[in-house]
């Protein structure tokens, strides 16, 4: 095997230089012997065996115990050989599985991918990053026949693979909705019998749903326990909370949504979230209200793509680059 | 064609089959490494027959073919079988309990192995190694 000897070479060298004169200079090319036998994955009884052939090659009147024990030593690392073959085994799988993951989170985007609606009254923007690499949030835009907007932002309690499997089904409820049941308190009613019918009970899903209608311009909302959002007033230049009540998706198949409506004027925006934003944590805590107003008031004169990214790089900049949740921001600003 | 058994009964059992897989491994020219990871194999079968069958076989053999010569062992038990092969093959599932390489470790010992296991008649186990 010239594998083998040209190890055995090597090896013999580094020895033979070490016993000679104990330099530090051995020490650091036997470091860099051991690197070559991991990476040429020499399992630790080879090494040992390798080990005695060099030690007789070049000490051979060495006394015959010395030798006899370097075979118990052999038996001893058997098991840390085992281990070391499981874990290259492992490491393997663990690839492999990382693999998939990545496969199945870009299908995910797929997925749950929605086209933004290009509107010449309303700008609206969007962003949406996973903590992990699948997402439990969800977003969804809408436009109707009658030229009415739905958008809907949707989160699951949980992170992970287990909460983006829930969102795929969201998802085509969300599609099979028949157009002519647009009002946002209906839909969250629908998608909460089919929650409460097909999730496991241990998982809950919030909820915001709202419809634009243009030849008003009145928002109407409804909430499922989710996250409020903020309404904007352009002329005033102040923030309000888009308060509404409503139970979580899946508690109670009867649970009833109230549906709130607000006048959008020109330069109003309206503002929703997962509570990955609001919940972001930094070294002092939890991010205050006011913190994030902040960052949107600095940005709100921007469209409102420009604003959402904008506001995501700063929050992202003030957690140290390590989203704990799936982040999600919706802008919706009236142009005309 | 040699070919002999040992009876595993108690923990010493063990100890005796390896010693049979040693001298068949020596015989046939065996490097040391080799030998260690034929008796470590044997020691792993021999064991679970002790832990978990309560009595079985070990046979250790020499066998030959066209090219090459090399030892196979045989573990025969009657005990209750393992009703999940998949999951016993599994890195990690005998290990986590610190029990030893379990069947995946003997595996990767050997060139060859295979398992037959019935939960009325127990479980047939037969791995190679090849000299090369």
């Amino acid at each position: 095997m010239d594998f083998r000897d040209a190890m055995l070479d090597n090896y013999k060298e580094i020895l033979k230089t070490y016993i000679s004169d104990q330099t530090e200079q051995a020490l650091y090319l036997s470091e860099k012997f051991s690197r070559k036998l991991l990476e040429c994955k020499v399992s630790p009884e080879e090494m040992i065996s390798l080990h005695k052939t060099s030690v007789m090659e070049l000490e051979p009147d060495l006394p015959e115990s010395l030798l006899l024990s370097l075979d118990i030593l052999l038996e001893v690392m058997m098991a840390y050989g085992l281990a070391y073959r499981e874990h290259q085994s492992l490491r393997t799988i663990q690839r492999e599985l990382i693999n998939e993951i990545e496969v199945a989170a870009s299908m995910q985007q797929t997925l749950l991918g929605t086209k933004i609606p290009s509107l010449s009254f309303l700008d609206i923007g969007a962003i949406s990053v996973p903590a992990k690499q699948m997402s439990g949030d969800y977003y969804h835009f809408v436009s109707h026949e009658n030229g009415a907007i739905s958008v809907a932002i949707a989160d699951i309690i949980g992170k992970g693979i287990p909460a983006a499997l829930c969102m795929s089904m969201i998802k085509y409820s969300m599609d099979s909705m028949p157009d002519d049941s647009q009002a946002p308190g209906d839909v969250l009613e629908r998608l909460n019998r089919v929650v409460e019918q097909n999730v496991d009970p241990t998982m809950f899903i919030t909820m915001f749903s709202g419809l634009y209608y243009p030849e008003n311009h009145t928002f109407h909302y409804s909430s499922a326990g989710h996250e409020p959002g903020f309404f904007y007033n352009g002329e005033k230049g102040t923030f309000e909370e888009l308060k509404a009540k409503g139970l979580l998706l899946g508690v109670d198949k009867k649970a009833k949504y109230n549906e709130y409506e607000r006048k959008v004027e020109v330069g109003d925006a309206i503002l929703l979230m997962s509570d990955g934003v609001t919940e972001c944590r930094t070294e002092d805590g939890f991010l205050e209200v006011d913190t994030l107003i902040g960052y949107i008031e600095k940005y709100i004169e921007l469209g409102a793509q420009d604003i959402a990214d904008k506001v995501y790089k700063e929050l992202e900049y003030l957690q140290d680059f390590q989203l704990r949740d799936d982040f999600t921001l919706i802008i919706l600003k009236r142009m005309a | 064609m040699m070919d002999s058994s040992v009876k595993i009964i108690n923990e010493w059992d063990i100890v005796a089959a390896r010693q049979l897989g040693r001298n068949v491994a020596k015989e046939l020219g065996f490097g040391t490494v080799d030998q260690a990871r034929i008796t470590t194999a044997i020691s792993e079968l021999a064991r679970n027959i002790y832990l978990y069958a309560g009595q079985g076989e070990i046979t250790i053999e020499k066998i030959e073919n066209e090219a090459k010569k090399g030892i196979i062992i045989i573990s025969r038990d009657a005990g209750p079988g393992i009703s999940d092969l998949r999951k016993v093959m599994e890195d990690g599932f005998s290990t986590s309990g610190g029990l030893g390489a379990g069947l995946p470790g003997v595996k990767r010992l050997m060139d060859e192995f295979s398992i037959e296991s019935d939960p009325r008649k127990g479980t047939l186990i037969q791995s190679v190694k090849w000299l090369r």
